[in-house]
């Protein structure tokens, strides 16, 4: 709290109730109503969060900000949150994109589009909640809940496969989540009888319960990233999922698996998370060799950033489990600026359904001539996604291989290939979509990109090269955080 | 001055912005008026710097701002100035001045006008920031940020098929030499954690025995730092065999052949091994690497160069064999040397490209040198800079040219490294050759025959790589002759070939002998008596180039030279001739000894291949088949099972009943 404040409950709550009340404006009679309220609330949203980044103290790894209150007395459950440098940055990246998402939709959604905004604004607050909660209860609750907008989302205003999408999407998170609600109460007995994460980071546990705790948030998490091999419903529900909703998906949700490995797995099974860390590794590896090759040949674009989603994300579990601080901080700041460049990549991908109605690489060519500015900014993600330094997908790239290169030089020989396999998707796709002459009748009429895309675009590529440039701001904020979390991986709970 | 320092590459990259942005805004006149006073503030800047460092005796090493900590370590942007940098800044910004003031000339009919310009003093900020870094971070950021426009304007005219083949073949064979970069740099900062040039170097030393933190193998660590590295330089400087982008690079405009892929940004991967002399001089391994590398670069690729017919890949090629003379030099540890041609080369070669083009437009686009001829009349300058960037190419005493190949002869035929013998002699041979393509493209240039303007353009005998610039194919209509360029673009020819002449002769003592990088670059005492024995010969730039007159070399190229008269203006029959009787040979070469094709079907498709059977089987057979719907099938068999007993009938119900019963009975019973 500042000031006697509630930042953070704001920051969950505020969100959730504009999108009540976008929700009351019915029908789409009152769709431009719905519209400015939604950005109204989404940019206001965003706005709260400040507060987080600036008042933060940077040389503590105690959670700040705190707020609890009793909640369900009677199995001791509180509705307990507070953000430390690992989720604090989470939390202003899901709030900087959901004004992004309402301005994305602005035109492109015309039915039912209260509850579209709605949607987007009630799984903002839920996701917040998820970062920052600090009760397992209510952890597991924002967990569960933020799968239903989203469901909603895939399944409402998605593409004409949408349903099988969203079934999968759901079933497959679902499934991983409940085992884990299994280990959450097999924690709050082994800690006789607290929901508190921070207490089950202290909690004594022997080594074959580790081990079955860890499967268990394994599923549940490994499921979100995603990791090889239970990644295969990402590429069907991006596919599917409307623009926004590919948009939250690979900027935000993703982030939340990765998110729940630090905050539950690493600190609370230290010594099973240590034993499996080859595992780990060797899964992490797959996802970017594997996948990156896979993401070669795809013939659809959205599926092809989905493909590469994944493959970014193999870093990201990969910094996790070399236990350096290169390596943690990189994943840290590869899942900020995957957020980043991956929403945009699924922007412009929008940009270009929004007008063709395809998402066929071959249905396009030569866009280039027709949209010059779509081009260039197309171009700047494209960089950003293969990680050229000056952009921010190269920062945790680097680190990330930094570290492997301090754990095991092999490891970093393997994810170094994504040097290779990320630039040769990535361009190949650019080429066959932007470059060349204007390949049919459809792309010669295309119109470029107007004000309202210019600015969601813009203010992505800014933040790219901002943090390309400047990735200070970034990783200071979690140093102490990363050191602490890093001390206190290495000390056995046995 | 360190206000200065920063002034240098934000320039540059302020007149990028505004072309960049704004171009549409300011418009043509003020684009290319911003870029180039821009540049120009650039390269005055780098004077006062050069003038500074070399005769003020100050350095400087600092940072600009702090880029990122993480562990112990700390990335910082920065410069280090010192003579090497001061050199190469003021190579850049003086052929970078130049090639903007061309440029005006040569893309004037161009709609991507501003966007070129743009895209070249983007490119001068990115070279800037790579040879004036003092840390490996900035160092690769430079490397890439090349890379990334060196991709663009490959890919400039980006309708041509051909242009965004080769772009994104350059981007990624870059790559490839970059996947090793990174790893050499990941092995630096882990070793010595630090990134700072000078810690680093200071370190290396205590570490010179180490072996590698490789787990499964016994390498030297030396030896397998200064590979990694070396790997990325032979993306960059394209040497055998990750070369095969260069020449493909010629899809983009002329003037940035001339800047990128001849007088800089190639040219850095050859910065790069100078400025980590003091790591690539622990390694004697490292060291024969890069020899041998070079020498097959400087005579296989120049061998190539004989056969092609067009007059930008005839000296694309020839770049590439002077870029292995350079690497031959750093292998033989004459750091000093191969800098000198990196700066000799820088002019001429930036010459010959801009002379080439200038050949182009008075071509109207015609780059076929079987179409020219007799040019000589009608582009009196043109003609006169291009011989004059020739001779320096094939080191003609007196010339630039001449002074640093010959330095670069003399250090490998004293190095003692293994591999240093076949060096010598490919290099020797490779004389011959740079003189017989180069006078080659300059008879059937300039003299002979005028075969322009007859309209029937013949390019059925070319290679389908060459059919290229087919929607840029005017050519000469029939009875139009060539015309003398405009100003803006012969006054840089001129420019450069001043010191294409004079640079060699000025700056030999110095810069060879003189000792004139003092700590800048270092060479162990173990491999100094290369640059020792040559400095006991030497008296005096008039005299070397006297004394070269009874030299082997100087009779190679001038039989080269002689034997492509005789070829190419006395007998133009026998190369006819000779490409039938040597049927086998002409088609190795002609494909390029196949690498084109070996890279496109092995690795190429070999990973498209590999793509669709991953996921064709992993993903879609295995996990969605198998795994995912094969559970959901299962579930649903199971349920199909269950689903038998749910009959509604009450007695089969009752009839499970008193199974049931029975069999628990039965049970209860049998365990009491």
């Amino acid at each position: 709290m500042i000031f006697g404040f509630p930042v953070i409950s704001v920051a969950i709550w505020l969100p959730i109730v504009f999108g009540l009340l976008v929700l009351a404006t019915g029908n789409d009679r009152n769709a431009q109503l719905a519209r400015v309220i939604a950005l109204l609330g989404a940019v206001l949203g965003f706005l709260v969060t400040i507060p987080l980044y600036i008042g933060f103290d940077k040389m503590t790894s105690a959670m700040q900000f705190v707020e609890m209150y009793d909640w369900i007395r009677r199995y001791n459950i509180h509705y307990h949150v507070g953000v430390d440098g690992i989720s604090v940055l989470f939390v202003l990246l899901n709030s900087f994109f959901t004004p992004l998402v309402v301005i994305a939709g602005w035109k492109v959604i015309e039915k039912r589009v209260a509850q579209y905004m709605a949607a987007f604004l009630i799984m903002s607050g839920l996701v917040n909640g998820v970062f920052v909660a600090l009760d397992a209860m209510l952890f597991y609750v924002f967990w569960e809940a933020m799968l239903i907008p989203m469901f909603i989302i895939i399944g409402v205003w998605g593409g004409p496969n949408r349903v099988y999408a969203a079934v999968k999407f759901f079933l497959y998170t679902l499934l991983g989540s409940l085992l884990m609600l299994v280990a959450l109460l097999y924690l709050y007995y082994q800690s006789g009888g607290s929901f508190e994460i921070l207490d089950y980071h202290q909690t004594a546990i022997p080594m074959t319960a580790q081990m079955l705790v860890f499967v268990a948030f394994f599923m549940a998490f490994s499921v979100k990233v995603p990791m090889v091999p239970v990644h295969t419903w990402l590429p069907d529900a991006h596919v599917e999922a409307p623009t926004g909703g590919s948009v939250v998906l690979a900027a935000i949700m993703l982030k939340v698996g990765a998110y729940g490995f630090l905050r539950f797995s690493l600190p609370i099974v230290p010594d099973a998370s240590h034993k499996l860390a080859g595992v780990m590794i060797a899964l992490s590896l797959i996802a970017v060799v594997y996948i990156g090759l896979v993401a070669l040949t795809q013939s659809d674009m959205k599926k092809l950033v989905a493909y590469s989603s994944i493959s970014h994300m193999g870093f990201v579990t990969l910094g996790f489990f070399i236990f350096n601080a290169y390596g943690m901080e990189g994943a840290l700041l590869q899942m900020i600026s995957h957020g980043f460049v991956s929403g945009a990549l699924f922007l412009c991908i929008g940009v270009l359904y929004d007008r063709l109605h395809s998402r066929q690489i071959a249905d396009y060519g030569g866009v280039v001539n027709t949209m010059p500015i779509f081009a260039a900014f197309f171009m700047l993600f494209a960089m950003a996604n293969s990680g050229l330094p000056g952009t921010s997908g190269f920062v945790g790239e680097f680190m990330v291989i930094l570290g492997a290169v301090k754990a095991n030089f092999w490891y970093a020989f393997l994810a170094a290939s994504t040097l290779v396999f990320g630039a040769a998707y990535t361009l190949w796709m650019y080429k066959r979509v932007i470059f060349g002459a204007v390949a049919s009748r459809n792309v010669a009429e295309l119109t470029d990109i107007g004000t309202r895309e210019i600015l969601v675009l813009a203010i992505l590529a800014l933040t790219v090269l901002a943090m390309g440039v400047y990735p200070l701001p970034f990783a200071e904020i979690m140093h102490t955080s990363v050191n602490d979390l890093l001390v206190h991986v290495a000390r056995s709970k046995l | 001055m360190q206000n200065l320092y920063l002034l240098v590459p934000v320039a540059p990259l302020i007149g990028a912005v505004a072309a960049g942005l704004f171009g549409r805004q300011l418009g043509r006149t003020w684009s290319h008026r911003i870029t180039i006073a821009m540049v120009a503030v650039s390269f005055f800047a780098s004077v006062a710097i050069f003038r500074d460092v070399v005769f003020g005796g100050h350095a400087f090493n600092g940072a600009v701002y702090k880029w990122l900590t993480s562990g112990e370590t700390s990335f910082e942007i920065g410069f280090l100035i010192d003579r090497l940098s001061a050199m190469m800044m003021l190579v850049v910004t003086f052929v970078s001045l130049m090639v903007h003031i061309y440029t005006i000339g040569y893309m004037e009919e161009d709609t991507g006008y501003q966007r070129f310009f743009s895209y070249i003093s983007l490119f001068t900020f990115s070279m800037l920031m790579l040879v004036m870094s003092n840390n490996f971070m900035q160092l690769f950021f430079g490397w890439e940020a090349v890379g990334l426009v060196s991709y663009l304007l490959i890919g400039f005219w980006y309708t041509r098929p051909t242009a965004i083949y080769a772009n994104l073949k350059a981007f990624l064979v870059n790559r490839v030499g970059d996947f090793g970069f990174l790893l050499g740099i990941g092995l630096i900062l882990m070793v010595f954690g630090t990134a700072d040039y000078a810690a680093v170097f200071a370190i290396a030393p205590n570490h010179a025995n180490d072996l590698a933190p490789i787990p499964g193998v016994s390498w030297n660590m030396m030896s397998a730092i200064c590979i990694l590295l070396f790997i990325g330089a032979m993306g960059k400087s394209a040497q055998f065999p990750l070369h095969v982008w260069l020449p493909d690079s010629m899809e983009g405009p002329t003037p940035i052949s001339a800047l990128i892929h001849a007088a800089t940004m190639v040219t850095a991967g050859i910065f790069m091994v100078a400025r980590m002399s003091p790591l690539f001089e622990m390694s004697d391994t490292a060291l024969s690497l890069i020899m041998i590398v070079g020498a097959i670069t400087a005579l296989f690729m120049g061998l190539l160069g004989i056969i092609q017919n067009d007059i930008k890949r005839v000296i694309a090629y020839s770049t590439l064999s002077q870029l292995g003379y350079m690497t031959v030099a750093l292998g033989a540890s004459a750091y000093s040397v191969a800098l000198f041609h990196l700066m000799t080369h820088a002019f001429f070669k930036a010459l010959l490209f801009l002379a080439a083009g200038s050949v182009i437009i008075g071509m109207h686009h015609d780059q076929d040198i079987r179409n020219m001829g007799g040019v000589r009349k009608y582009m009196p300058i043109t003609h006169w800079t291009f011989l004059i960037g020739s001779l320096a190419l094939i080191g003609f005493p007196f010339l630039s040219g001449f002074y640093s190949k010959t330095s670069i002869l003399e250090a490998v035929e004293a190095s003692h490294l293994f591999g240093s013998g076949f060096a010598y002699v490919a290099l020797l041979l490779g004389v011959f050759v740079t003189a017989f393509y180069s006078f080659r493209l300059y008879f059937l240039v300039f003299h002979g025959e005028e075969r322009f303007g007859a309209s029937q353009h013949d390019h059925q005998g070319d290679h389908a790589d060459e059919e290229v610039s087919s929607d840029h194919h005017h050519g000469l209509a029939p009875g139009e002759k060539p015309h003398e360029t405009p100003w803006v673009v012969w006054l840089p020819l001129v420019l450069l070939a001043v010191p294409s002449m004079i640079i060699g002769y000025i700056a030999v003592e110095p810069l060879v002998f003189g000792n004139f990088f003092r700590d800048a670059v270092y060479i162990n005492s173990e491999h100094y008596h290369a640059l020792k024995h040559m400095l006991d010969e030497f008296h005096g730039p008039g005299a070397m180039a006297l004394e070269d007159l009874e030299s082997l070399a100087f009779w190679l190229a001038m039989g080269g030279v002689a034997s492509s008269w005789f070829l190419y203006m006395k007998r133009r029959d026998i190369p006819q001739k000779l490409s039938q009787k040597f049927g086998f040979i002409y088609t190795v070469l002609d494909n390029k000894y196949y690498f084109d094709r070996f890279n496109d079907w092995f690795f190429a498709g070999g990973a498209r291949g590999a793509s669709r059977f991953l996921w064709k089987f992993g993903d879609v057979k295995l996990i969605d088949g198998l795994m995912v719907n094969g559970t959901a099938r299962l579930v649903g068999l199971f349920s199909g099972v269950l689903r038998r007993f749910q009959t509604g009938y009450i007695y089969h119900y009752a009839f499970s009943m008193i199974i049931g019963v029975f069999v628990l009975l039965t049970i209860r019973n049998w365990f009491e």
